[in-house]
Parts: C-alpha cells; sequence; structure tokens
C-alpha cells in the first residue's frame, strides 16, 4: 500500500508507515532531527523536527472528505506543530517544512538547546562534522538570548569505560545512545541518570560501557558529547583524509574509513587517526565493532619490521632487499619440490594467488594455516548473489552451529538477532550457552564435539536420508528441522567450535547437504556460510590454497624449504620447522616464527596497501592504501613476486590491480570481476555522512565500492556425508578453545586501550566438574596431555557442559583443537 | 452540600474499617456487577453517567475504558495515587479516610476493563499510606472480595501497591507506567496510547483515586443519579482542595458546576484579616492565573465554563492568593517547581524550564532589565504546543498568562536603567 501526500507543495507517493521525516529525505527535503536516527525507533524527544501537518477534513457523521467549492479536498491545519520523525504518512496529508511557522517553531528549539550547550566547538573532536553546529548554522537564531554566563558547568571528560568518554556539557539528552544500545544491539550498560538539566549519561556495567559495539554511540551522538578514547583531542575533522578500506579482523568484511593526517611529530608520514564505519548496507550497514575500530594500532606501531633480515653466523641482521630476496629465492631453489608455503587468511587475494602460483611452479604446496575446512563447499553452497541478512524477517531461517558469533563475527551476530527480532526463525546449536541463544527460537545442545551429530540429525529430518537414523534427533531438533525446512530463505553459519579439522570437514559437509535438501541453493539468502576464523580465509581457498588435512606437521612432513606468509605456526604451537633447510617468514612483526627463520622479509599491513578480501558471504571488496609505507617493506604479493622473478617465475609485480587481473584470467569464479567493477556503488538508504551526518551519523558514505557477490558455483559431484570423526579416548576433561574478540593474537598486542578487556588466561568449566576433579580448594589446576603440563586458573560456569572446559584462544595456552586433559589439583 | 458521594467518611463513622464499610453495604456493588453484569454493560453505565477523569483532563471515563485493544490480554488497571500537584490533597484524604471504596472502585475498573492484575500507584510520599492500603488489601482477600473466583464466578483479581521515587512527572499516566515497569520515569511518546499499549506492552487502564472512588456508588445508585448532579458535561460531584489564602483551606465535596465564589466565601470562609482576594490558581500550578474579578468568581467550576474564562479546572486544587502577595513571586515559585520536576525527555520543556527560572532569579533579585519580562513571556511563548507531554505546557502557560494579566507586578521588580539615569 502507498500512500500520496505533498511535502512543501511536491507531490509525492511512499509506502503506507513512512515517516514524514524519511518521505521528505527520499525527496531530498531536510527535516532536520537530533533524537530520531533512521535505524532506531522513533521517540519524538528533541523535538526539532516540527512540521505543519494539514489533513483532509472530513464529515463527522459520515466519515467522507469534505470538499471545498473547486471540489478539492478542504485541509486542516492544527493549532500545534508536529513531529516530522514520528508521524507515519498520510493520504492526501499536506505537509510545511518550509512554512514561517514551522521555521520558526524549529529555530526556537535550537535555541532551547543552545542554553545548556557550552559552545566550544573550537576544541570538540565533533567540531567540523558535528550536526548540531551544522543545524544551528542552518536554523539557529544566530544570536544568543541566553546570558551566556549562566550556563551550568558540570566536570568534563567523564570516562564510561576505557574506550568512551562523556563531556557532559555537551549532551543534548537525545538518548540515541542509549536507545542504540538498548535497541540495536540489546547491551543495555548506559543510561540516563537523575532528571531535567541534570539528565546525565551513566554506565552500570563493570568494566564500564562494557559492549562490542560501544563505538558506534560515537558515530550517531549529534553532538561531542561522546568520543573514543582512540580519537578524541587528535585531530579536527577537515584536517582528515580519507581512504577506504576493509576490516581485517573477522570474515564479516565491515567496510571502513581509515582517517589519515600528516603530522610532523611523525616526521611528516601520514598516520591513522581513527578507524570508522564505511556504510555497505549488505555487509555491515552503518556499524563497526569495537575491535574493527579500536584494533589498528598495530598497523603502525614501532615494532613493524621495517628491513628484512637473513641469518648470518646464527643470528639475524639487517639486510638488503637484494640479499634476503636471493637467499630466500636460493632457499627455494634448493628446496624444489620440497618447498611448501604456508599462509593465513589475513593476506589478501593477489597476496595469496601468487604465493600459490610461486610454489606451483616449483612443484611444491601452498597450503592454508587455518585449520577449517569448507571452503569449497562454500563455493559450491555458498549464499546467492544479493544476500542481505538485513531483509530476513518472518518466514526466513538461520541455523548457527559450532559458532559464537558474538566473539567470532559481532556483525553477523547483531543482524542475525535483528533477524530474529524481525521474525525470522533462528535456530542456534552449540555445546554451550552462547549470546544469540538469547533470541533463538530453537536452542540445540549438544555434547562437545557432537556439532556433527546434530547436524547430520537435522539434514535426517531435512532430507530424509534413511542411513541417517542412527543420528535422530530429540524432540527439539526435529521441530527446528521442520521450521528450517518450511522456510522461505534459509541460511547456514557454521563454526569450529568444538571440532578439529576432520570435524569441521563433515560438520561443512552436513550443513552443504542440509542447505542442498532445503532447496533455493543460489538464491539470495539461502546457502552456507562458514565463520571462519579469518577475514579472507575464503579468499585463500578461493585462490586455490586448502589447510592439509594432517595438519602443518603433516604438511611440513619432508619438506625442504619453507614460506611462512602472515602466520605464526611457532608462536601457537602448531608445528614445529627445526627439520627444515630455509626458513623464509614474511611478516609484519618478529613472530615467534621469524626469529627462527633464515629470511625475515617486512610486508606492508592492511593500512598501507591495495588489495581485496572476499568475506564469508563470498563478497569481494577492495581495500586502498591509507598511508605511505614505513620505508622498507612491501606489499606480500610483491614480494612474492620478486622471489618468483628471482627463480624465474614470471608473476604480476607492478600493481595490485594488475594481479587481480591475472586472477579474473585464470580463477573462474572470479572471471567476471575488476577492480572498477567492485569501486561500483548505488544509492543507499539511510543517508549518511557528508550533509546527512545528523541524520545518519557520522559513518561514511560509500563512495568507494560496496563489492560483489560471487554466485555459488552450479556444478559438481554429488556430495555424500561423512560420519562424525571418532572422539578422542577420553581423559578427565575435553578441553575447548574458544575464540574471544579481545585474544593475545598479534593485532592486539598494540593496542594498549584494549588491555584491559582481553580475555584472562583460565578455564571455565561447571561447577561440578571443579568438584569432581577435587579442585575446589586449588587457585590452579594442573592439566596434562602429550606429555606437557600446564597450570591453569580456573572459574565456574553453569552454561559449559560437565565433561568439558573451555579456553580462549590465543591468550597464552597453545592449543588449537579441542584436546582431552588429564586434571588434578597441583601440589603446592 | 447534604450528601458526600466521595468524602462519605465524614457521614459515616469509621468507614476506614472493613465491617463498617461493609455494614454500610459497601462491595455490594463489586459483587453485583461480577454477578449479574458483563464487563460492557458496566462500561455501558459509566458512560451512561457522564463520569470524566479527576486526574485534571477530564477525559470521560467509560469512554477511555472502551478504547481497550480488544482480544488482547492480559490487561492491566491502575490506580494513579501519584498526587503531586501542588495544592492538590484530595487523594490522601480519600485513601486515608475512605479506603474501601476506593479499593471497590479500583475492583470494579478492573473487572469493567477484564484485568486480573490492578495496580495502586502511590507518590513516594505516601510510604505509610500505602503500608496502609497493603493492609486493606490483605484485609479484602481474607474476606474473599479479591483473589480467585470471586464471588463464586471466573473472575480473578489481585492488586497490588507500588511507591514512586518521588518524580512529579510520574503522575504523567505513561511516566507512570515507564516507572511502574522499573525505568526511568519519563513519559511516552503517544500514540499509542495506554489502552493499546500500557503496561509492559498490554492494554491498559489508568484512573485517578477520585474517579475511581466514583464507581461504587454509580453501579449502586445508577448513572441516571449520578447524572442528575453537577451540571450536563460535567456530572457528580468534584472533591475541591482550597488552599493558599483562605480562612478554612482542607478539602470540599460539592456539585461541579458550584461558582468560585460560592466556595471560597461560603464554605471556605473567605480571605483570611479582610484582605482582598487578588488571583486563582484554579488548578494547582497547573493552569493559566485567573485575577479574581466579579467575573470569575461568579464562574460555575466545571471543565468547560472554567476554559471560557482562560483557565482550566484541572485537578480542582484551588489556590487562593490575596492582595498581599506578588504574582512574579508566586510565577517564580511555581517555575521553580516545574524546572525541579521536568523530566528532561524534551527540549523545550527541560531547557525551556531552566532558562524562564534563571530570568525570574534576575527578576526576583531585581537585576533584570525590562525586556527581559518581554523575554520570560516570548520563552512561555516557545515552548507551548512543543513539548512531548502536557508538564511543558503547563509550565509555559502559568508564566505567559501571569505576564499578560499581571504585568504590573513583575514591572515592580526591574531596574529601567535609562530612568535610573536621567
Amino acid at each position: 500500500m502507498s500512500v500520496t501526500l505533498t511535502i512543501d507543495g511536491t507531490s509525492v507517493t511512499v509506502p503506507e508507515g513512512t515517516l514524514i521525516v524519511n518521505a521528505a529525505k527520499r525527496m531530498g527535503i531536510d527535516v532536520p532531527v537530533f533524537c530520531y536516527h533512521p535505524k532506531m525507533e522513533p521517540v519524538g524527544m528533541c523535538r526539532v523536527c516540527l512540521v505543519e501537518i494539514g489533513r483532509p477534513a472530513r464529515d463527522r457523521a459520515t466519515r467522507e472528505v469534505l470538499l471545498d467549492d473547486s471540489g478539492n479536498p478542504v485541509i486542516q491545519f492544527g493549532p500545534n506543530l508536529e513531529l516530522a520523525c514520528a508521524t507515519p504518512v498520510g493520504e492526501g496529508w499536506q505537509v510545511r517544512v518550509a512554512s514561517e511557522k514551522a521555521i520558526q517553531g524549529r529555530n526556537q528549539i535550537v535555541e532551547y538547546l543552545l542554553t545548556s550547550h557550552p559552545l566550544d566547538c573550537p576544541i570538540c573532536d565533533k567540531g567540523g562534522e558535528c550536526p548540531l553546529q551544522n543545524l544551528t548554522m542552518g536554523h539557529g537564531p544566530g544570536e544568543s538570548r541566553f546570558l551566556y554566563d549562566d550556563k551550568i558547568h558540570f566536570a568534563k571528560h567523564v570516562p564510561l569505560g576505557e574506550l568512551i568518554y562523556l563531556d557532559r556539557e555537551r549532551c543534548i539528552q537525545c538518548a540515541r545512545c542509549t536507545r542504540f544500545q538498548d535497541e540495536v544491539v540489546d547491551d543495555p550498560v548506559i543510561g540516563f541518570y537523575e532528571r531535567g538539566r541534570r539528565l546525565e549519561i551513566i554506565t552500570y556495567s563493570d568494566p564500564g560501557f562494557d559492549s562490542y559495539f560501544s563505538g558506534n554511540t560515537t558515530d550517531i551522538c549529534p553532538v561531542g558529547a561522546l568520543t573514543t578514547a582512540d580519537f578524541r583531542f587528535g585531530a579536527r575533522p577537515w584536517e582528515l583524509n580519507s581512504a577506504a578500506s576493509i576490516c581485517p579482523h573477522c570474515p564479516v568484511g565491515c567496510n571502513l574509513t581509515l582517517s589519515t593526517r600528516r603530522e610532523a611529530r611523525q616526521a611528516g608520514r601520514d598516520v591513522i587517526k581513527r578507524v570508522m564505519p564505511r556504510q555497505n548496507e549488505h555487509v555491515n550497514e552503518i556499524w563497526i565493532c569495537d575491535k574493527g575500530r579500536f584494533v589498528h594500532h598495530y598497523a603502525q606501531s614501532p615494532e613493524r619490521l621495517t628491513t628484512p633480515l637473513v641469518r648470518v653466523s646464527g643470528t639475524l641482521v639487517k639486510a638488503s632487499w637484494e640479499q634476503a630476496l636471493t637467499r630466500a629465492a636460493e632457499g627455494l631453489k634448493e628446496g624444489g619440490k620440497h618447498s611448501i608455503g604456508i599462509a593465513s587468511g589475513r593476506l589478501t587475494n593477489e597476496d595469496l594467488f601468487n604465493l600459490r602460483v610461486l610454489l606451483g611452479e616449483l612443484g611444491g604446496k601452498a597450503i592454508l594455516s587455518d585449520a577449517m575446512a569448507g571452503g569449497n563447499l562454500v563455493q559450491r553452497y555458498g549464499v546467492g548473489v544479493g544476500t542481505n541478512l538485513s531483509s530476513l524477517g518472518k518466514g526466513d531461517a538461520a541455523l548457527v552451529i559450532a559458532s559464537d558469533l558474538h566473539e567470532e563475527a559481532p556483525i553477523w551476530w547483531l543482524r542475525l538477532k535483528q533477524a530474529a527480532e524481525r521474525g525470522a526463525t533462528l535456530i542456534v546449536a552449540n555445546a554451550r550457552a552462547t549470546r544469540l541463544d538469547d533470541y533463538a527460537q530453537h536452542i540445540l545442545r549438544f555434547a562437545p564435539g557432537e556439532a556433527v551429530h546434530t547436524a547430520l540429525g537435522l539434514l535426517q529430518v531435512i532430507g530424509g536420508d534413511p542411513e541417517l537414523a542412527r543420528f535422530e534427533g530429540d524432540r527439539e531438533l526435529k521441530t527446528a528441522a521442520r521450521a528450517f525446512k518450511r522456510a522461505s530463505n534459509a541460511t547456514v553459519f557454521f563454526g569450529q567450535e568444538g571440532l578439529n579439522y576432520a570435524g569441521t570437514e563433515a560438520l561443512a559437509r552436513a550443513c552443504a547437504l542440509v542447505i542442498e535438501a532445503k532447496g533455493g541453493l543460489g538464491e539470495p539468502n539461502n546457502g552456507l556460510v562458514a565463520v571462519w576464523p579469518r577475514a579472507n580465509t575464503q579468499g585463500a581457498w578461493d585462490m586455490g590454497l586448502r589447510p592439509d588435512p594432517g595438519g602443518l606437521n603433516g604438511a611440513l612432513e619432508g619438506a625442504k624449504a619453507a614460506y611462512i606468509v602472515a602466520s605464526d605456526p611457532a608462536g601457537d604451537g602448531s608445528a614445529s620447522l627445526d627439520k627444515l633447510s630455509t626458513l623464509i617468514v614474511q611478516d609484519l612483526f618478529l613472530t615467534a616464527t621469524a626469529e627462527l627463520a633464515d629470511v625475515v622479509l617486512p610486508a606492508q599491513s592492511f593500512v598501507e596497501r591495495a588489495g581485496t578480501f572476499t568475506n564469508g558471504e563470498r563478497r569481494v571488496q577492495r581495500l586502498y592504501p591509507a598511508v605511505s609505507e614505513p620505508s622498507g617493506s612491501l606489499p606480500d604479493w610483491k614480494i612474492v613476486a620478486e622471489v618468483a622473478r628471482r627463480l624465474e617465475v614470471g608473476l604480476e609485480d607492478t600493481a595490485a590491480p594488475l594481479v587481480f587481473e591475472r586472477i579474473a584470467s585464470e580463477v573462474r569464479d572470479y572471471s567476471e570481476l575488476s577492480y572498477d567493477g567492485l569501486a561500483a556503488v548505488e544509492p543507499q538508504w539511510p543517508q549518511v555522512g557528508g550533509a546527512d551526518l545528523y541524520f545518519g551519523g557520522t559513518a561514511y558514505a560509500n563512495k568507494q565500492g560496496l563489492g560483489v557477490q560471487l554466485a555459488p558455483r552450479r556444478s559438481g559431484r554429488p556430495l555424500k556425508w561423512k560420519a562424525p570423526p571418532r572422539a578422542s579416548a577420553a581423559q578427565d576433561l575435553l578441553i575447548v578453545p574458544v575464540t574471544k574478540l579481545y585474544d593475545r593474537g598479534g593485532t592486539l598486542r598494540s593496542s594498549r586501550l584494549l588491555e584491559a578487556r582481553i580475555a584472562p588466561l583460565q578455564m571455565t568449566l561447571h561447577p561440578s566438574e571443579i568438584e569432581r576433579l577435587g579442585l575446589s580448594e586449588a587457585e590452579e589446576a594442573e592439566i596434562r596431555w602429550d606429555g606437557r603440563v600446564e597450570r591453569l586458573k580456573f572459574t565456574p560456569s553453569t552454561d559449559v557442559p560437565p565433561g568439558s572446559a573451555l579456553v580462549p584462544r590465543s591468550v597464552g595456552l597453545a592449543l588449537l583443537e579441542p584436546t582431552p586433559v588429564t586434571v588434578r589439583r597441583p601440589e603446592s | 452540600m447534604a450528601e458526600h458521594v466521595i468524602l462519605r467518611h465524614r457521614d459515616l463513622e469509621g468507614l476506614d474499617q472493613l465491617e463498617v464499610y461493609l455494614e454500610k453495604g459497601g462491595f455490594g456493588a463489586f459483587e453485583s456487577i461480577v454477578k449479574k453484569k458483563s464487563p460492557q454493560q458496566v462500561i455501558d453505565i459509566v458512560k451512561k453517567s457522564g463520569l470524566r477523569g479527576r486526574g485534571g483532563a477530564g477525559f470521560p471515563t467509560g469512554v477511555k475504558w472502551s478504547f481497550l485493544t480488544p482480544d488482547v490480554f492480559p490487561r492491566y488497571v491502575i490506580a494513579n495515587a501519584d498526587e503531586s500537584e501542588p495544592g492538590t490533597f484530595k487523594d490522601r484524604e480519600i485513601m486515608e479516610r475512605n479506603p474501601f471504596q476506593f479499593l471497590e472502585g479500583v475492583a470494579i475498573c478492573a473487572y469493567a476493563a477484564q484485568a486480573n492484575v490492578a495496580y495502586i500507584y502511590c507518590r513516594g510520599e505516601f510510604w505509610d499510606l500505602s503500608q496502609e492500603l497493603d493492609r486493606k488489601i490483605e484485609q479484602l482477600k481474607e474476606r474473599g472480595l479479591l483473589g480467585k473466583k470471586l464471588f463464586g464466578s471466573d473472575y480473578s483479581l489481585e492488586m497490588y501497591t507500588h511507591l514512586g521515587a518521588g518524580a512529579y512527572i510520574c503522575g504523567e499516566e505513561t511516566a507512570l507506567l515507564e516507572s511502574l515497569e522499573g525505568k526511568l520515569g519519563q513519559p511516552r511518546l503517544r500514540p499509542p496510547f495506554p489502552a493499546a499499549e500500557g503496561l509492559y506492552g498490554k492494554p491498559t487502564v489508568v484512573n485517578n483515586v477520585e474517579t475511581l472512588t466514583n464507581l461504587p456508588p454509580i453501579i449502586d445508585r445508577g448513572a441516571e443519579w449520578y447524572s442528575s448532579i453537577g451540571t450536563e458535561k460535567s456530572t457528580g460531584t468534584k472533591v475541591f482542595s482550597v488552599s493558599g489564602n483562605i480562612e478554612r483551606p482542607g478539602n470540599y465535596e460539592l456539585p461541579f458546576g458550584t461558582t468560585f465564589r460560592e466556595l471560597i466565601f461560603k464554605h471556605a470562609g473567605g480571605i483570611p484579616n479582610g484582605k482582598a482576594i487578588k488571583a486563582i490558581l484554579p488548578a494547582g500550578a497547573s493552569a493559566p492565573i485567573l485575577p479574581a474579578t466579579e467575573e470569575v468568581l461568579d464562574t460555575r467550576m466545571d471543565y468547560e465554563s472554567v476554559v471560557e474564562v482562560g483557565s482550566s479546572l484541572g485537578s480542582a486544587s484551588l489556590i487562593v492568593i490575596d492582595e498581599t502577595v506578588n504574582i512574579a513571586w508566586v510565577e517564580y515559585k511555581i517555575t521553580d517547581f516545574f524546572e525541579h520536576e521536568t523530566c528532561g525527555k524534551c527540549t523545550p520543556c527541560r531547557d525551556g524550564t531552566y532558562w524562564m527560572k534563571n530570568i525570574f532569579e534576575r527578576i526576583m533579585g531585581d537585576a533584570a532589565q525590562p525586556h527581559e519580562i518581554d523575554l520570560l513571556h516570548s520563552v512561555g511563548l516557545g515552548i507551548q504546543g512543543k513539548s512531548l507531554c502536557a508538564l511543558g505546557e503547563f509550565a509555559a502557560l502559568a508564566v505567559t498568562s501571569a505576564v499578560e494579566r499581571f504585568r504590573p507586578e513583575f514591572d515592580l521588580h526591574v531596574v529601567d536603567d535609562s530612568s535610573k539615569a536621567a
């Protein structure tokens, strides 16, 4: 149903239920707003969006529209101005935005707001991109009738936590921040305290403002009341240059804008001043998580490698590129077909492609260090072109299995939560409770490590293979499976929690078959999504790399030379490297692996280089260089090509777009893609940034590309399900490594801001297990496996199923997959 | 007045004792409707009686009930006992002295609304009173007048008191709902109205204590009897709270349509110490101030007539002001009250009341220039028609009406620098 009305004399037809403010916005008429935000429900608090509304007069008895002498409806305007933000359009209405009465009303509201505002724009971070500043220019009275000296003053700079600061004088009490935390991300950890002019935002949580999404409140804050600890007093907005980028931390692929400034203190170098969301309504809308926003300091850390190193007489010494590249080439030549390349999904497609081709030409192999299977299945069963999680709603279904999305991919968590709130059927299957459970219609619990059983149980109902009878699930599982089968659109997000590589392989297969049996393959909002450990793991599979089923140690069996890029197997304990004759390591930092290397090659971080990432939904997106590289480092694809040249292997070595052209010519799925195509944009709603920042916030408008989603391949051999791998021999406990958003991985080491939020190294287990294992009086537990002995702190939680214990990944315990251990109370 | 409808305890000794109340026919109305009438029939009786909400707005009570979204349950009934309007003290007397008639009214309303739970939202300062109400509710449960399957029917009703935390704004029904839900007491945007989405998003009736206390006599004695009292559009009696410069301050229950003159001079004994009356605040702080002209004094106190002379009856809490009192000082006190009580949710009320108070402080401190009285008036006008709930509107009306009607009283306080120089 659509509704036709006139706004300032121009007729417009919009869907029923459209708010006047949005109808006007779509026709280019700006009604100012402070409290309204197009991603949230209207509250009508700030009162600045006042307009005159005229409605067709109706006969009281018949309800017929009254007509004047010339046959036009009689329009009645009420005595009071009304809210454009909270009033849905009506048929035949006449709305006046630009009338004298409406303008006067809005000017009055701005005047009232300014009586409580300190007007400290010259020292305010928001100055220059401030909705209040801009709307004051457009709607303010020009001079103050309020006595400036009578303004109330509060102590400024109130920390709501380590990340977000509050300036109470600047706050205009619009509640955008508290409503975002409450309505959008369901972390209601901030709220109003007191009343009247004394209203102020406080935090209820410990640590303060405890939410993975807190930074977004500073984007939608229409004044400088909320600022990030990262950017406050860092720069003026007009001094900043911006470059488009893609977040390198998880498979969501949030679009970013990196704001930079050249700084004398940094010898004239460009410095990343802040990381901001860039609108992509298909991917991250206008939000990013705090990891994406605050964990960028590693990219410009003084600890970055700036020069190649080679090992001379047992020690690593600085070397020229020529020396280092020659040494690397010699090592690989000597290794020949016994050469191995190891890389992670932290790299761009361009890097991974060059590495795979080089190793292939040598007769060796390039493998992926991210030990999770299924990239080949995502290529076939991935979500269809046009998939947009924010279009999921009533009648649609999503299954999330063996993953804790809130920790692993926060924006997917948010978008699936919102899909569930719009009525989509959300099924969450895991061995333990996760934060997505709160919104799930069906929660499926399985024993630790038995995700595949559950997936096959679902497949039994959806696919009906009689051989699957032994995986028959309980009533809840069957109800969930039937709901999934009935859905108009259905997606499966599978992760790796509680599974080893073989487990993920069986899970990926089962999930792909669930998708196949459900039908709708290739359609938007239908298909398989892998919750990869890294941003471009899917791209790595697409470029022809995959993990070795035998693990890195298996792959390294018999290898003579290893070329390890953006991976730290020595640091995370996934491989022993001592039998190699040549070890080449290419990375940002001198990692534990690099310390063992014969040649260390300094690579560029994501802020310095061009490239592409392929996200979990197989959307290929471009990142652009934001800053000049620290002298000495080179992009990975370039270094690989330079090594290749010395081995007479022809690789593109001049520019990332040319590498991508070669990818397009050799990788079938990418054949239609080009850098130009990836940079294409189209209008998005809501409007953000620029002149619209009062409306949508300071998220950047997307002018550099929405990316291109790849269609799933239509062909392939028939897929057969795999039985779950046999469980490891029972011990006291199964220790399950779980992903936490903030860990001690290489990217967080330089972000002091988040130090306090990094997950502590401790194991979490059921209180009954603590009792059973006789740990109740102890402070630590001693665990043993594979000849290793570790002491760990522990904490009870009834969310952890008995028989298992959770330990965060990458916080100090080198444990990559679920591992049975013996546990005992340490002897003091 | 010969007979009280609301303040019946003044005629009947010991009416706050359940035994006495029952002896006088108490809870007969409730029992009879539960046994014999459908909820719709009760709504029709109340509509026909012409009963209007006594909280201030004067909205027809039966009509309000009929807006409940059909077929959505559970529903809630809330007695608004957040009596906070300056000069209003009628609900307190009702609940203290005639509590069972009030509670029976709540029960009748709950039955009509098909609610099985009713809350009595008391202002925080009514702590002892709410304790007493809890005991009374206990007594009703013991007697089988509240609880499950009442009078052998399928109808069940539980009642609970809830204390506010000391906020005037929580008398506004949607702010009350927020507070009752455990949230910060700020009004909600309307629509939806509470009848559609009220407490916990469910259809809810919120009625004032006095409104509810009218229900047992209406059921007992019929709509026609009730509508024969008062005026055509404002039926029944009203408890007028009278305070200020008055010989006998207190509550007076009189039919709607009684004149200001009769109430002030006949019932309340006139102005003490032989002083002349200067002005009347007819609804506490929440209505324009009226100069006590002959025309005003002869105005009948009903919802329509008071509007005609430029104010409103509101909760009918008259504050009488004599010739010794400076009106600018009165309005300063009122503005100070609103500035303290504004919830801060909407801009014009939050910042406008603050600004008005700021100007008043300059005026009362004899530091203001003449143009600042116009500024005060202009700030008040700017608030009007823009605030989220009625509080901002009232705060502004108090000031603008006073400046318009009593300008010389403000002029007394300002210093005209130009004249000084001369």
